[in-house]
């Protein structure tokens, strides 16, 4: 990270508040897509965003949002550059962003895979608890939910139905 | 703002680049990615494979996206949908990576509207008509396993932005993979009727394995997955006699250009529209 003056530091907390335009309960640095936040020598805010899935249609959203609070905090030149190395992974959401996601119904990822993921057809035992009431009697309805990122699940405590942020 | 017209309204310029809804005003997906080829790659060769990945892309998430309010479930057409969304995904940042290493600048929209479908490069498996849902799952495993295998090798590719693209797919793909692989275990391993139909799917899809071969070798990968498979499904291993030619050399079924004229034909009709 190169945010090193303090004007950086300032113009990468106005980007760091931005909300997530699909899950409004996390800021961009919540969910871990603020790469860095640089001020060039001419007062231009270069700021990275990484995608968390290539089809995300909520990048360019967080494109516009960002760029259009740092104006508004005082940066009239902005870029914005998508960095696409290393991907973005559900690890990086920080610990303040889970508990966000609990606190409003959606479980957080576990620990995202490392290396080559083998195809494994036999059930596999994974616990999730419920984002509602903690048990941990829960089964997933659907792999795919509303976003990519999230899946469906169902607690057989409560009976409530959750989202689940994937691991990725 | 002083045009009456509600919609013309909306589609004035804004201040400040908000946008007027979500998902219009697109733009480069790979906005301020450093766009330099590196030395000792061929800038002509790379923007070829970028070409066929995203066509294959582009073409099976079409077929995908008919499923929307036609799949058995909701779950179902959603996942489809998302699985559509990803590939998508995968061929905007392809085409605009082909766009700035092939020499003509085009953007993603020109590579997607603007070609005919001679000029398209996808495996003439993704471009199959849609069928029956054993067959959607069956030819998304199929595809899926070999484009994962396929984005793995590409991950070491010496051009750094394929390798990005690729090393974020595998991640997608994986997800893909996992779940047609549980539906046709769940279909094979069904009901008398799913368990025909997707045997029927696998016939179907095997004489288009030798042209995803030969495009990408990662035989030994793909045939360990459909073996997998099929063992947990009670199907037998497809055999199969290849097809000639290949959808890589520009020869296609006859049922592309019928997908291509409806994928294409808003952009067509409005060459100068801006979304």
């Amino acid at each position: 990270m190169v945010t090193t003056s303090p004007d950086a530091r300032r113009a990468r907390h106005v980007a760091e508040q931005v909300p997530d335009p699909e899950l409004p309960m996390l800021t961009l640095a919540d969910l871990g897509v603020l790469r860095d936040v640089e001020v060039t020598g001419d007062g231009t805010v270069v700021a990275g965003l990484t995608p968390t899935y290539s089809g995300c249609p909520a990048m360019a959203e967080m494109r516009a949002d960002v760029a259009a609070r740092l104006r508004a905090a005082g940066y009239p030149r902005v870029e914005i550059r998508t960095v696409l190395d290393p991907p973005w992974t559900s690890d990086w959401i920080t610990e303040t962003g889970r508990r966000k996601l609990t606190e409003h119904g959606i479980a957080p990822p576990g620990a995202a895979p490392r290396g080559p993921v083998p195809l494994v057809l036999a059930p596999t035992r994974r616990t999730v608890p419920c984002p509602r009431c903690g048990a941990t009697d829960t089964e997933e309805t659907s792999r795919f939910a509303a976003t990519s990122c999230k899946a469906l699940w169902r607690c057989r405590s409560c009976r409530e139905p959750f989202e689940y942020v994937k691991e990725i | 703002m002083s045009d009456d017209h509600v919609y013309m309204t909306l589609a004035e310029g804004h201040e400040d680049d908000s946008r007027w809804a979500f998902g219009t005003g697109f733009e480069d997906p790979l906005h301020g990615v450093d766009t330099a080829v590196p030395e000792g790659v061929d800038a002509a060769a790379l923007a070829a494979d970028c070409v066929a990945l995203a066509d294959d892309a582009l073409v099976l998430a079409q077929r995908l996206a008919e499923w929307i309010t036609r799949a058995p479930e909701l779950e179902e057409e959603v996942a489809l949908a998302n699985i559509g969304l990803d590939l998508l995904g995968q061929a905007r940042l392809l085409y605009s990576r082909a766009g700035q290493t092939d020499g003509t600048g085009r953007d993603e929209d020109a590579y997607a509207y603007f070609r005919d479908p001679a000029d398209f490069r996808n495996v003439r498996l993704a471009e199959l008509p849609r069928e029956d849902f054993a067959f959607a799952v069956t030819r998304l495993l199929v595809l899926s396993a070999w484009r994962l295998e396929h984005f793995r090798r590409l991950t070491a590719h010496p051009d750094p932005v394929l390798a990005a693209v690729a090393a974020k797919g595998v991640k997608e793909l994986t997800y893909h993979r996992q779940y047609a692989a549980e539906w046709v275990v769940r279909l094979g391993d069904g009901t008398p009727e799913s368990h025909r139909r997707t045997r029927t799917a696998l016939d179907r899809v095997a004489p288009y394995l030798g042209e995803l071969f030969t495009a990408c070798d990662v035989r030994e990968e793909v045939v360990a997955v459909l073996r997998q498979v099929t063992e947990a499904a009670g199907l037998p291993m497809p055999a199969y006699r290849p097809l000639p030619g290949s959808g890589r050399d520009g020869e296609h079924t006859e049922h592309l250009a019928p997908l291509l004229a409806e994928l294409q034909s808003v952009a067509r009709a409005h060459p100068e529209a801006t979304w």
